[in-house]
């Protein structure tokens, strides 16, 4: 059965209140509020990095001061004050750990809160887990196995310091510096990151996880993520996200940029479950994510993401499928409850002969949130044949909510099949009504109907991710109808 | 079992039940007959708990315990079940994990714990067999693409599987071919039990020559007009409803 453990998570679903909004106390090495070219340099300098990267980071800032703030979203939102925002801060912890048993209590209690402690994840074969608190990775486990397959999975910071031709070689090369505000903004600041490589031909035997979080109050987080796939490589990569429950909006304007060589395969998954404010809009974290990944010829990409958190949520994981007969693939799920905005979907860019996409987007909306799907499927000139399927449904939880889809299709080759259906509905009191017969609780029943109807998305997830997505689901959306 | 006093429910200002007594000992069949517009499905959603019907007068006694008291989801795990008369699909939910999910929630209320995975699964072997409902059926969404038979073996199943102490069929029988109607109604016979009541809520006689009855009443206009032994199924076949009408007038 694909949804064993169902009934465990919905017993837990008990609290109302942010169940994941604790904050761990650990000192912090924090640069000073503040934005300039000297904060760079300090930036660059405390991570001991090669001259060609402080150029690049310089280059970035310089053009971010030259862009404008975007706003065709359909988003309201307090613009962030770039001078208010520490852009560094990493939990000083600097001596090299001989084991896990040396990791800092505290944090192995945060850990725990999140259900990753690290006994736990090293008895459990098949996670490898980069846990980045703020922003420098703390504890990094199962390198040793990865090594023996020449998988290189680190920090960014690391990879820079070990593996800087990679680097070099990449990074920027999905998203380029100037491709928006934010991932201008993100090239000139940021601190860290996963990294990971997979050779050539090799299949990587686990889950690649990272769990990111926000942990000190007032730091804006930058993460950037490179993950190359050599040819003929597969890896699946997780990344789930929690934050503390904080008064003050945060900033995450993340960049990954995914590079899925000839004949490789990279699924991404994403479970995301920043605070979202509470019930009147205040606090909740602003995730401006640019995530984008490339396929060479004969490669799959597939975007899986569940989205529950966050106050406002502006993403869209996308594809530039470059090869001929590559294949992009998209599967979401974004929740949004009270005040809470999303826009989100993907972008589909055929540029090679045969190259096929598919994007499933399940909306949920409930409270007065507003809950929109925005995604570009786009065929250019050479790519003949190429073929689309768009699925975008909304559902709607209560007659205070919003849900809007802004589909742009644009196609340049005459060959090309793009299909897009779309569906909106409204939470069925037939099917509440015959769970409450049932004898199941009207919550519970919720979670039920919720989850169902996302199934098609949850399972796109490995199992435990599933499983987590499950309880998030549930827990976002409890005392949600009306 | 269950004791009505006196209902009288309506649905948005609009009076559907005027003033129902009816009383339904253990281990009893009771079949409601009736013309359309009589109340007979009224009666069944005020009984389930349906929250667009409201109670205006009256009381209902289920086992001792109040119903009207009770919301939806309580009544089910005191043990009444409906099965309805057009069955809910609930897409990418397996019929499987509804039935934990309830099984669950009613031992949750008598302070069980949840059942193993190994008795679930030989509970859902002994009463899938009972309707012929099969492993392909099961695995599915709750009803989702089923055909209108599939739909209502799949709520005899959920009955069995649920065996609740009343249970009230509504109009189980329409849409129904002959097989269907035979498996369904042997299902049914099959949980016949002193400690179960059943009420059945149906148009036509036939579903009764199979579910045989203890007693049949006959509603018309939110009241019970006449009650009788089976045999009374078989008179208003013949003649309709309408001398019943005339009789009472």
């Amino acid at each position: 059965m694909a949804y064993e453990g169902e009934d465990k998570i919905l017993e837990e679903v008990t609290g109302k209140a942010y169940e994941f909004g604790f904050t761990t106390d650990i000192d912090s090495d924090k640069a000073p509020a503040g934005l300039n070219e000297n904060i760079i340099r300090l930036i660059s300098s405390k991570k001991n990095e090669p001259e060609w990267l402080l150029e690049w980071r310089l280059k970035a800032f310089r053009t971010w001061e030259d862009m404008t703030e975007p706003e065709w979203s359909h988003l309201q939102y307090e613009k962030p004050d770039f001078q208010a925002i520490s852009y560094y801060a990493a939990p000083k912890q600097k001596k090299v750990l001989a084991s896990m048993d040396e990791v800092d209590p505290e944090l192995r209690k945060t850990m725990d809160k999140l259900g990753i402690s690290l006994e736990e994840q090293k008895r459990l074969s098949g996670v490898a887990v980069d846990f980045v608190m703020d922003s420098v990775s703390v504890a990094t486990s199962f390198k040793d196995k990865l090594a023996d397959l020449g998988i290189i999975f680190c920090s960014m910071s690391e990879a820079v310091q070990e593996h800087p031709e990679l680097v070099k070689k990449y990074i920027g090369s999905v998203v380029p510096v100037r491709d928006n505000y934010y991932s201008a903004l993100n090239a000139a600041v940021f601190t860290d990151g996963s990294f990971c490589y997979i050779p050539k031909g090799v299949k990587c035997p686990m889950e690649l996880s990272t769990y990111f979080r926000i942990n000190e109050s007032g730091t804006g987080q930058f993460e950037r993520t490179l993950l190359i796939a050599d040819e003929g490589s597969y890896v699946s990569y997780l990344e789930g996200c929690t934050a503390p429950q904080r008064d003050e909006n945060q900033l995450h304007a993340a960049v990954v940029e995914l590079v899925a060589l000839d004949d490789s395969e990279i699924k991404y998954s994403t479970v995301q479950n920043w605070y979202p404010g509470d019930e009147k809009g205040k606090g909740g974290v602003y995730n401006f994510v640019t995530k984008r990944g490339i396929c060479h010829a004969r490669s799959k990409i597939s975007w899986t993401q569940v989205e529950t958190g966050s106050a406002v949520t502006w993403k869209y994981p996308s594809c530039v499928l470059k090869g001929d007969d590559s294949v992009g693939e998209f599967y979401s799920v974004a929740v949004t409850n009270n005040m809470q905005q999303a826009d989100t979907g993907t972008k589909m860019i055929h540029l090679g002969k045969r190259t096929r996409s598919t994007i499933i987007s399940k909306g949920i909306s409930a409270g007065k949130s507003q809950n929109s799907y925005r995604g570009l499927v786009q065929i250019m000139p050479n790519a003949d044949h190429a073929r689309n399927f768009s699925q975008c449904d909304s559902l709607l939880m209560t007659d205070r909510c919003g849900a809007h889809t802004f589909p742009y299709i644009e196609t340049k080759n005459p060959t090309a099949q793009v299909e897009h259906e779309a569906t909106t509905s409204k939470i069925g009191e037939d099917q509440i009504f015959y769970c409450l017969q049932r004898g199941i609780e009207e919550e519970q029943a919720i979670s039920l109907i919720v989850n169902g109807y996302a199934k098609e998305v949850l399972n796109k997830l490995p199992m435990e991710f599933a499983v987590e997505a499950q309880k998030l689901l549930a827990i976002s959306l409890e005392g949600s109808v009306g | 079992m269950l004791t009505i006093k006196n209902l009288h429910a309506q649905v948005e200002d609009t009076a559907i039940l005027k003033g129902l007594d009816l009383e339904i000992g253990p281990g009893e069949v009771h079949a409601i007959m009736g013309p359309n517009g009589s109340g007979k499905s009224t009666l069944a959603s005020v009984l389930a708990g349906r929250e667009d019907y409201e109670v205006t007068a009256g009381s209902i006694d289920f086992d001792g315990t109040d119903l009207l008291e009770l919301d939806a989801s309580e009544r089910a795990r005191e043990g009444l079940f409906l099965a309805f008369q057009y069955p809910v699909e609930i897409p990418g939910v397996s019929n499987l994990n509804f039935m934990k999910a309830a099984i669950n929630a009613k031992r949750e209320n008598q302070g069980l714990d949840a059942i193993s995975a190994k008795d679930f699964l030989a509970l859902v072997e002994e009463k899938s067999a009972l309707v012929e409902l099969s492993g392909r059926l099961r695995d599915r969404s709750v009803n989702e693409g089923f055909s209108g038979g599939e739909k209502k073996r799949n709520e005899i199943f959920q009955m069995a599987m649920l065996e609740p102490k009343m249970a009230v069929l509504d109009e189980t029988d329409s849409g129904l071919d002959i097989d269907a109607l035979r498996i369904v109604s042997e299902g049914v016979n099959a949980m016949r039990h002193e400690g179960r009541s059943f009420l059945v809520i149906t148009h036509y006689q036939r579903l009764l020559d199979h579910i045989v009855p203890d007693h049949v009443h006959v509603l018309s206009d939110g009241q019970i007009v006449k009650s009788g032994p089976k045999e009374l199924a078989f008179e208003l076949e013949a003649k309709g409803y309408d001398w019943i009408k005339e009789e009472t007038a």
